[in-house]
């Protein structure tokens, strides 16, 4: 970034919500040469000189979210979506870091390609571009990857993304090695002969509506597996996308025993429930599947308890002609970096979530988990930042977003947030005031 | 038709609009609705069974068959429905051409519904799929089998069986047996059996009965002998053997020694009880011959000739409702 060369800045009269220094208050912001030089908490007593003042209103200016779960089309499928179309779609969302998933084609399953992501997405001057590796070679689940010289290359963790790892020796074996460099390691627990051809989850809905479902208890089978092997690796471990009750408790039971593991729920999953396939709107094809207002619930709760480390838009982009299709044989997944913001604040509106514990899994929770410099309103901390309206009413029209694919489950919707500046690195990406 | 007969008097005072544009599940009819479609196919029962049985009450329109998965009875039945209507038909076996699957689904209905036919009849191997296409069409779509979800017709016409034989389908106990997790018969069967006043029972090994079907108000048995203890009727379904994605049943000949219906099963219903199975049925699996082909007991033949007076009802309602016939 050209960060360098940006005048200073000064976002004045601003409700500061700083989730790693427990901060919800008025104050200000200074930021020079990409970074944040001064954060003032209350009123500013007077304005200085030579630098752009941007007035707040009394708006939110929290640090920029970070998305660590970000499916493109690039390399390989760019239709879909290209770094610059997620970029885009991440600044307009107040999101200042995206993590690319490896299940492109090629996988990122190399350095290289790691070093190839990250200078493309560098050039763009938009947001962070960040990767994930795979933790197998093109993820087939039994030969490990290449996961030290990715480790070294700027990998963030490794993953095979939403293929489950099922030989539970490549699984032991992938930890085990990848505790020695200290790499994070994420899989989506889900038992793979429970969940086998299933496009719901199963229960009385969508029997009814007579789709194959996978029980719930398929993501607490395989949770109870992974947590064992973690237990004996000592690796470190993120659940990607948690999203049933019984898995909670599984997850409570492992925290409450001294066992560190770290857990992301998708943001669809807190904000819809299997309901929202009824009528067989394949927008709502998700994998995970959509669960149970019982799991939705646990799942909201687990945030505001803080049992969830980080909250993901789980952006999934496809075009139409995957989605236009008979439910079960529409391609899974949704788009959701540019509402990721609002439809989080749902959290607060309806539920009453502290805004900070809202904010927090998508700021300072994943920077600590991977190590960013970022996610928090401190001296001498990036300048990756963004101002929103929390209360102001939305209408979601999936048309409008600037992602190449509009599968938006949101589209449609009425939220609660805007997103009205987004800064990264100092420098303005997005500007809806 | 050369022999157009005229449209009958009985006919003509029967017939109402469908109450919808569509016919895609059970729940698209209220009961009466589904009482005037019955009383309407027994006028079209009596009407098939006279020599000339063209009627003209659909002439000039265009009923295309559309059935993405094989299936020779639904489909003749649909067709012979809408030829004794007047109305010109075309079938499409789209699952024997090369198209791929799903993709080629919204491409097609929309390519179909250019040539402006009146009525869509759809058959899909993708529960929902029916649903979608309608949504993509101008004109009406009846939903001749989605996956597992419904097949309505179907439904339609064992409650016109059961009238028939019975007189009236309120309090009857019809206990419904077999692959009930994979039948889209047996679940527009519950749904149009308990709005007209069925008991429905439902057995089956519990692998092929869905765990929360209790929840649909049927009482589950995994057990025949309790099962049927005091039915009026038995439905047997067939196992769709072609379904099976594993092994959801140890053997054949062990699931016709515990849920096939033969003699001696049939002997722990009501007294007088019927016997009822939607084809094509597989022998000495989940039905003895000996049962389904005894007259006294068996509604199958009927079921297969109600079938196209209950089609030819379904027909001429949502072309009146198209046509802007009074309610």
């Amino acid at each position: 970034m050209t960060a360098a060369q940006s005048q200073p800045i000064a976002i004045i009269n601003a409700r500061l919500l700083d989730p790693a220094s427990d901060y919800d208050g008025p104050g200000a912001v200074l930021i020079e040469n990409g970074r944040i030089v001064e954060v003032i908490h209350g009123q500013a007593t007077q304005r200085p000189e030579g630098v752009q003042i941007i007035d707040a209103e009394g708006r939110c200016l929290a640090p920029g979210l970070i998305d660590i779960r970000v499916k493109t089309g690039e390399p390989g499928n760019e239709p879909k979506e290209t770094l610059k179309s997620a970029s885009l779609s991440a600044a307009a969302g107040g999101v200042t870091t995206i993590v690319v998933q490896p299940d492109t084609d090629p996988a990122i399953d190399d350095p290289a390609l790691i070093d190839h992501i990250q200078r493309r997405g560098a050039a763009l001057d938009l947001v962070h571009v960040r990767a994930a590796g795979a933790a197998t070679q093109a993820r087939d689940g039994e030969r490990m990857a290449e996961i030290g010289l990715m480790h070294e290359a700027g990998a963030l963790y490794f993953t095979d993304g939403d293929r489950v790892i099922r030989n539970t020796r490549t699984l032991q074996r992938v930890m085990s090695y990848a505790a020695s460099f200290n790499a994070l390691i994420a899989c989506r627990p889900t038992e793979p002969w429970l969940s086998e051809g299933a496009v719901a989850t199963s229960g009385e809905l969508a029997t009814r509506l007579g789709l194959s479902g996978a029980p719930a208890i398929a993501e607490r089978i395989q949770l109870e597996r992974d947590l064992a092997l973690v237990e004996q690796t000592g690796a470190r471990f993120l659940i990607d996308q948690i999203s049933t009750e019984g898995a909670l408790e599984t997850l409570a039971r492992a925290r409450a025993r001294g066992l560190e593991v770290a857990a992301s729920a998708s943001i669809n999953h807190l904000c819809f429930n299997e309901i929202d396939i009824g009528d067989y709107r394949t927008f709502y094809r998700l994998d995970p599947p959509l669960r149970a207002e019982s799991d939705r619930q646990a799942l909201v709760e687990a945030v505001r308890d803080g049992l969830i480390d980080v909250i993901t838009s789980a952006h999934c982009p496809e075009p139409a002609e995957n989605k236009r299709r008979p439910f079960a044989e529409a391609e899974p997944g949704a788009v959701g970096l540019e509402t990721l913001l609002p439809a989080a604040l749902t959290l607060h509106h309806e539920y009453g979530v502290d805004l900070l514990d809202v904010l927090r899994p998508m700021t300072q929770g994943p920077a600590a988990l991977l190590g960013l410099e970022a996610g928090e309103l401190s001296q001498g901390a990036p300048a990756d930042l963004v101002l929103f309206d929390a209360g102001a009413p939305v209408v979601v029209d999936a048309a409008t977003l600037r992602s190449k694919s509009k599968n938006s489950p949101f589209d449609g919707r009425r939220l609660q947030g805007k997103v009205l500046l987004t800064v990264v690195s100092g420098r303005i990406v997005h500007d809806a005031r | 038709m050369t022999h157009a007969a005229p449209v009958t008097d009985l006919i003509k005072e029967r017939l109402t609009p469908f109450p919808r544009d569509h016919f895609l599940a059970a729940g698209d009819l209220h009961p009466p609705a589904a009482l005037a479609l019955l009383d309407l196919a027994d006028a079209f029962v009596d009407f098939n069974r006279q020599s000339a049985k063209g009627v003209d009450l659909m002439r000039g329109q265009t009923v295309v068959n559309l059935f993405f998965e094989n299936s020779t009875r639904t489909s003749s039945s649909f067709e012979i429905a809408a030829k004794r209507l007047g109305a010109d038909v075309v079938t499409m076996p789209v699952a024997s051409s090369s198209v791929k699957k799903g993709e080629t689904l919204i491409d097609t209905a929309v390519t179909l519904n250019a040539m402006k036919p009146e009525i869509l009849v759809v058959r899909h191997a993708s529960s929902g799929a029916v649903d979608l296409l309608s949504q993509k069409v101008g004109c009406a779509v009846v939903n001749a089998g989605d996956g597992r979800h419904e097949h309505p017709t179907q439904a339609l016409l064992d409650l016109l069986s059961l009238r028939r034989a019975f007189g009236d389908v309120g309090g009857l106990t019809v206990a419904i047996c077999g692959d009930i997790a994979h039948s889209r018969v047996a679940r527009s069967n519950v749904a149009l059996l308990q709005m007209m006043g069925a008991r429905v029972r439902l057995i089956g090994p519990p692998t092929l009965v869905p765990g929360d079907a209790d929840r649909w108000g049927c009482e589950v048995f995994h057990d025949m002998k309790e099962g049927l203890a005091g039915c009026d009727v038995v439905m047997m379904l067939r196992l769709q053997l072609e379904r099976m994605a594993g092994a959801l049943i140890p053997s054949t000949r062990e699931y016709f020694r515990f849920w096939g219906l033969d003699r001696e099963k049939l002997a722990w219903a009501a007294p007088g009880a019927k016997v009822m199975h939607p084809g094509p049925m597989n022998r000495g699996v989940e039905i003895d011959s000996d049962v389904a082909d005894d007259l006294s007991v068996s509604l199958i033949q009927d079921q297969v000739e109600m079938g196209v007076a209950a089609r030819m009802a379904v027909l001429a309602a949502l072309a009146h409702r198209r046509a802007g016939g009074a309610a």
